[in-house]
């Protein structure tokens, strides 16, 4: 449920092609959640194909929903092929700061690695960690902590 | 500019000897009243010089007060003025306004640029001179001069080595929560002589001084490369470190300045390697498929403190600075991050994170004797005075309800927990880290 909210305000963020604060009623704790989109990212893709996937607390394995985004974002790539791609890991903010570039560095690389599993040629993928630098949305809950956990993938031409 | 500042300085100490028990404060143990002290106003030949005595009193008192183990007595309180450093103490005067220790100090301009500061610490009850000095001085080095002289109070008082001659390297966020604009900056221990080093194109993160405290050692993320760079205090130049193929970070020097130690990840794996800064040698120093980062040697190069996940969670681990004989050290519920040893080589300090919160902590090197010194939503990153005897650190308050981020500001704490304090920095500060001694070098 919570999550189909956060979705919704993600999409409507992302095609608007701006940033937006929307309210948000958690068990009678009102949290404002801002949603940011990437900076020069190919709408084409955001629209055909999710461009993020999330990860739970200190984790850097796939999650089902996880796995389903990343074939649709295979397929996108392999039918776009002088697209490249950076896969931007980054982390909630319950972590220390090198360890968590650490962490983020694992999940752009696992991301990559799936991609190149389903056929993506591995030299149009760059990686890099943002670690706790580069947050989603602020909050100090989990529903904030789970939307920053992500891995990110940004379409480069 | 830091160089003809200290060939300019010139230190005279004669310390008196004495086989009496002594006025002293021990701050190795549990909170102690501070010592009452009287500090008037030094004396002045000449009004330049008045003026000069004024702010380097005032320095001397907020570095003393700022310790918690002294308290400067209320000057409106004093029976006596002096008009000159040959001026005995009436110690009657003094012991009736229950003054334990006395600063008396003289300033007299040898010429237009050249300043000569006079300082006597009395022991009150004992009406006996424990210390005196004089230091002849370029004018421009006064704070300088004057923290020199608070160091000198304290080592006398203390028996430890002073701090207040040091400096902060450290990192200033400003921008939006969703993308800080961070920039190195570096400020006296006080919070004066603040200046930005860089100008937050590029994000910077985890700055250390090396010993000699010619460079600083961070992460930049410079052409969206994450790696570990080398910038010049003296040139402003900044240099990338060796050619990695992967992310470099979490960099320190070896305490003898000629090496770095730092992170790599690559394909998912991060370890930690050395860099012989004179050879431009890598040596990797360990090899899991668990994350190793935040290392930090002992103060006398031996031995390596380091943060891994090879536990299934972050955990303290030390060993040999070759990479032999990998010990977990730490054993207590929650994660454990972020380990920095003492330049006394007595305890280790870390980021530990339990119940979901975050604390700082102190435990010796074998892991034993667990104290932790502050806590919050998010305290982060400790690192060490020069003596060993305070930490800095910095803290996050949560974003409040309606998703405002709470400030960032770097805070200071003795290692019994006592006397903590925030540092005033003109924007929000994170990632500090404390210099050697200046006068040492």
């Amino acid at each position: 449920m919570k999550k189909h909210l956060f979705a919704a305000l993600a999409a409507v963020a992302l095609v608007s092609g701006c940033a937006s604060t929307t309210p948000v009623e958690e068990e009678d704790v009102m949290v404002s959640v801002t949603v940011e989109e990437e900076a020069g990212q190919d709408e084409a893709f955001v629209q055909n194909a999710k461009d993020r996937v999330f990860f739970g607390f200190d984790k850097y394995d796939l999650t089902t929903d996880a796995v389903a985004v990343l074939k649709t974002q295979a397929e996108w790539l392999k039918a776009n092929p002088e697209k490249n791609v950076v896969v931007e890991g980054h982390t909630d903010d319950r972590g220390t700061r090198d360890y968590n570039l650490a962490l983020g560095e694992r999940r752009a690389v696992t991301v990559k690695n799936y991609l190149i599993s389903r056929g993506v040629d591995a030299d149009r993928i760059r990686v890099i960690s943002y670690g706790k630098e580069r947050p989603a949305v602020v909050g100090a809950n989990e529903a904030a902590w789970s939307q920053n956990r992500r891995a990110v993938t940004v379409v480069k031409d | 500019m830091k160089k003809s500042f200290l060939c300019a300085l010139f230190f005279v100490v004669l310390m008196p000897f004495s086989l009496r028990a002594e006025l002293s404060i021990d701050i190795t143990g549990a909170h102690s009243e501070p010592m009452a002290t009287g500090l008037p106003v030094f004396s002045a030949g000449g009004e330049q010089a008045k003026e000069m005595a004024e702010k380097i009193s005032q320095v001397i008192e907020s570095d003393l007060e700022s310790s918690g183990l002294f308290r400067i007595l209320d000057p409106l309180a004093y029976l006596q003025t002096f008009k000159g450093i040959e001026d005995a103490p009436v110690f009657v005067d003094w012991q009736a306004i229950k003054a334990e220790a006395l600063i008396q100090g003289h300033i007299d301009y040898l010429s237009e640029k050249q300043i000569r500061v006079s300082v006597r610490l009395w022991d009150v009850y004992a009406a006996q001179e424990l210390y005196s000095a004089t230091l002849e001085i370029d004018n421009k080095g006064w704070r300088r001069a004057a923290h020199m002289i608070a160091d000198a109070v304290y080592k006398r008082i203390t028996g430890e080595e002073g701090y207040f001659d040091t400096r902060i390297v450290y990192i200033a966020e400003t921008g939006t929560p969703l993308n800080r604009i961070k920039r190195l900056a570096i400020m006296d221990q006080d919070g004066e002589n603040h200046q930005f080093l860089t100008d937050g194109l590029n994000l910077v993160l985890t700055p250390r001084f090396s010993p000699n405290m010619q460079q600083i050692t961070y992460l930049s993320f410079y052409k969206d490369t994450p790696r570990v760079y080398l910038f010049d205090i003296e040139t402003g130049k900044q240099q990338v470190v060796g050619d990695f193929p992967g992310m470099t970070f979490a960099p320190r020097f070896s305490p003898d300045g000629h090496k770095l130690i730092m992170s790599m990840a690559e394909n998912g794996n991060t370890d930690i390697f050395e860099l012989d800064l004179d050879t431009r040698a890598v040596k990797q120093l360990t090899n899991s498929a668990a994350i190793e980062t935040s290392p930090s040697y002992s103060p006398d190069g031996k031995k390596i403190v380091f943060n891994s996940d090879r536990s299934g969670a972050q955990q303290l681990y030390v060993m040999d600075s070759n990479g032999k004989n990998v010990k977990r050290i730490s054993f207590g519920n929650g994660r454990y991050a972020t380990p920095v040893w003492s330049p006394r080589g007595d305890y280790i300090a870390f980021t530990k994170m339990a119940g979901g919160k975050f604390y700082i902590g102190v435990m010796f090197p074998d892991g034993k004797g667990e104290r932790l010194v502050a806590e919050g939503y998010l305290v982060e990153a400790p690192t060490w005075s020069p003596n060993g005897r305070i930490l800095m650190y910095f803290r996050q308050e949560p974003p409040n309800r309606s998703g405002i981020p709470g400030a960032t500001k770097i805070y200071a704490v003795d290692i019994t927990g006592y006397n903590e304090r925030r540092l005033i920095t003109p924007v929000d500060a994170s990632d500090p880290a404390w210099s050697p001694l200046l006068s040492n070098h």
